[in-house]
């Protein structure tokens, strides 16, 4: 005797799952926790009886309506349980499931469980079988309209745009977020992603029109640290010093828009050409130095013992009377030194 | 000892000028600081009236209560950590180490027989009895066996399925899921070289491309993501860079970079870190950010580096010492992410670890301490001058002499034969 059980609950009310004649043939399975039990939880009779008859199909490997009815009710118990969402999986292909309607499970799932990561991956299997990546977009958007930074959707959107070759409005995608929130570092991180694997940072338009959609936010916003990672991120493979005229326009910014940002990009940007351009070293490194120690004194101090290091660092290595390390009188000596890690790399 | 406690940071009259600096531009982000930063201000002044001495105190009684019910008995609130149960032994074990409260032996032996039972046909821990294997929880069990530290501890791991699991879970790109039929991300790798290394199973091939995988989840932001492509994110950048040190490769990420970045996710108002930029403080950072910093130290100090400090981290320990204990506590036991937030033993566990990385400095033969509140805050040194593999840092986050001990334990042993089980692929029954 076969009859459809849908995804909707199997236990109503107050009948049991133990008084259902559907399961009277199977022997439910208890947790073998073993006779002194460690970091027991005290699970609700419905959670024990679900998880019983879990443990008991999967002992029969049995594979039929009635056990991926249960995977639903398990994964409503607890959504993090990867083994259950395995065989809810194996059961898909074997019972030839329909996988739309899957999706509109999993849609339903994701919504009330966005930050768990065995969702987002059953999400990704279904789309693969199904190769049909055309709502993606869609209800990620829709997933990050509740939480612009989720982690997991984030990783889910560059999965489908790659894999599928979804580049093409993103970008757009990603400037009405940043119209929204120009502090969402995602956002940011999603722009880095689009252009690098589109056009890319070598175009010199490319590259220009980014550096001054920075300058722009920067100009509305100093104080917010991504934009200034940004810019710094798209400029430091060719040297920050080498962008024509930006530093005399960071100088200006100083003036009114100053920020321990701004600081710290001078910072790089004098790094930058006391290794990559001829300029007046002692000059340069001077001003640098400055720089490092007022960040560490007195405008960025929750890192003064990081700016201290990067002020050391720079005198020691671009200082006239400079050699390499005399032994320390007060710093940590060279390499080649005696301790010798016993490493465990292979 | 009647002598004047050091002065708070965050008492001190130059802390409110660190408030979050909106320049009129209100967006989500700024308003959920600004939320934070009026919550954690409202911490420091209760403590700034009901203290006249500023005296921060670690609630060791409160905690240790809380710990030792909980490595028993655990409310039905823990449903959604019942595929994460070595995760639990694990972090209330730790803890317990951290706090230097012993473990009686006979609930030790009991963890060793529960986490057997995790222990699966085919290699490898499961997130409870009867699941599948999973790195996370492989990468739990192996800890807390390591923290028990006994004969009949090391004897549960069956090394030889442990290799042929890793194997399964292998990817070609050198990669790893993080169970059969599972997601990548970077977590995987360190927990396989985790175990691989503490057991004495890494073969020639088992790591063959992952470290050029890892260093292609650094970003441009300095830090790591869990897979390329992805925001740099504090849990992630811990892993990735914590594997690359077990590995011996950590040369091959940009460790300039990698500095910057996680320097700068110390949050100036809060003294905490956030996981990633622009997001909001957590006590769990405290140990995956501030933890980096020991390792990015060794890393530079190896790559000859005389401009490091001899005494502190690149961090502000004080200030990370009075987050932790004036923020994230819960006076009847636990540790949280930040005020207004439920206790857990994942928080327990971060916020103990992030506290003694913060107390503790090291390197070679140095040691110095700085420790906020009474000297009973002091917790257990994750560091040792003795010269054993990776002591100096907390690569494991376990205490150094149980990694000395099992290293020990486990390298008398045989690396078991290099048996490549089918390579993984994306689902299959």
């Amino acid at each position: 005797m076969f009859f459809r059980v849908t995804n909707v609950l199997l236990v109503k009310g107050n009948l049991d799952i133990l008084d259902r004649k559907e399961w009277a043939d199977l022997e439910p399975v208890p947790q073998d926790d073993g006779p002194n039990p460690v970091v027991k939880i005290a699970y609700s009779d419905k959670f024990t009886d679900v998880y019983d008859y879990f443990r008991a199909l999967l002992k029969n490997d049995e594979k039929s309506e009635r056990a991926f009815a249960l995977t639903a009710e398990a994964i409503e118990l607890n959504a993090a349980n990867y083994t259950v969402w395995h065989y809810r999986r194996v059961l898909l292909q074997a019972l030839g499931k329909d996988l739309r309607e899957e999706m509109r499970y999993i849609t339903a799932i994701i919504e009330d469980q966005p930050k768990n990561y065995q969702v987002w991956h059953h999400r990704r299997m279904v789309v693969e079988w199904l190769n049909d990546p055309s709502e993606e977009l869609e209800f990620i958007a829709e997933i990050l309209s509740q939480d612009a930074k989720n982690y997991h959707a984030w990783q889910h959107r560059q999965w489908v745009i790659q894999e599928y070759k979804l580049w093409d409005h993103e970008l757009e995608y990603v400037e009405q977020l940043l119209e929204d929130d120009v502090r969402n570092n995602s956002a940011w991180n999603q722009r880095h992603y689009v252009i690098s694997h589109t056009t890319g940072y070598s175009d010199p338009e490319i590259l220009a029109r980014e550096v001054q959609y920075s300058l722009k936010q920067i100009r509305k916003a100093p104080h917010n640290e991504s934009v200034w990672n940004y810019l710094k991120g798209i400029l430091q493979d060719r040297g920050l010093s080498s962008h024509p005229g930006l530093l005399e326009q960071i100088l200006e910014l100083k003036e009114t828009h100053c920020s321990p940002y701004l600081l710290g990009f001078l910072v790089d940007s004098y790094e930058d050409s006391l290794e990559n351009s001829s300029v007046d070293q002692e000059e340069v490194l001077s001003k640098a130095l400055e720089l490092c120690e007022l960040l560490a004194l007195e405008k960025d101090t929750i890192r003064r013992e990081y700016w201290s290091y990067v002020g050391r660092s720079l005198q020691a290595k671009y200082s006239p009377s400079s050699t390499s390390s005399a032994p320390g009188t007060d710093r940590a000596s060279a390499p080649g030194s005696v301790y010798q890690d016993t490493t465990c790399s292979s | 000892m009647e002598t004047v406690p050091a002065p708070l940071r965050c008492l001190g009259e130059c802390h409110a000028a660190e408030k979050f600096t909106d320049d009129g531009v209100e967006t989500v982000t700024s308003m959920e600081q600004k939320k934070v930063e009026r919550s954690i201000q409202e911490v420091i002044s209760v403590y700034k009236q009901m203290h006249s001495f500023p005296q921060p105190t670690l609630l060791r009684d409160q905690h240790y209560q809380y710990l030792k019910k909980g490595l028993r008995h655990l409310s039905d609130s823990y449903e959604c950590l019942d595929a994460s149960r070595p995760w639990l032994c694990y972090w209330i074990l730790h803890s317990l180490e951290l706090l230097e409260e012993p473990v009686p032996s006979s609930i030790a032996s009991d963890v060793c027989q529960f986490l057997a039972r995790c222990q699966t046909p085919t290699g490898g821990f499961a997130g409870g009895p009867g699941q599948h294997a999973h790195l996370a929880p492989t990468y739990a069990a192996v800890n807390a066996l390591c923290i028990i530290g006994t004969e009949e501890a090391y004897s549960v791991i069956d090394r030889e399925k442990l290799l042929s699991f890793l194997f399964s879970v292998k990817q070609p790109d050198g990669s790893f899921v993080m169970h059969v039929g599972g997601e990548v991300d970077v977590r995987s790798a360190y927990c396989a070289a985790s175990v691989a290394s503490l057991t004495n199973i890494v073969t020639p091939s088992l790591f063959q491309d992952t470290p050029m995988w890892i260093v292609s989840c650094q970003n441009w932001e300095g830090g790591l993501g869990g897979v390329p492509g992805l925001e740099a994110h504090g849990g992630y950048t811990f892993c990735g860079t914590a594997a690359m040190v077990i590995l011996g490769k950590e040369f091959m990420l940009d460790l300039k970079s990698l500095l910057r970045w996680v320097a700068s996710r110390q949050m100036r108002f809060e003294g905490g870190f956030q996981g990633r930029c622009n997001k909001l403080v957590d006590g769990c950072y405290s140990f995956w950010q501030a933890g980096l910093l020991p390792l990015l130290h060794r890393a530079l100090f190896k790559e000859g580096d005389s401009t490091l400090s001899l005494e502190k981290w690149m961090f502000e320990q004080q200030a990370l010492q009075e987050y932790i204990l004036l923020c994230c506590q819960n006076p009847v036991g636990g540790l949280l992410d930040k005020p207004g937030k439920s206790r857990d033993f994942y928080h327990t566990c971060y916020c103990l670890s992030g506290l003694s990385v913060a107390q503790h400095f090291g390197n070679m033969d140095l040691h110095h301490q700085l420790i906020v509140g009474q000297e009973e805050n002091r917790l257990v040194c994750m560091l040792t001058s003795r010269p054993i593999c990776h002591s100096y840092h907390p690569v494991y986050n376990i205490c150094p002499e149980k990694v000395a001990r099992a290293i020990q334990h486990f390298h008398q042993l045989p690396v078991p034969m290099e048996n490549r089980g089918s390579p993984a692929s994306s689902d299959h029954s």
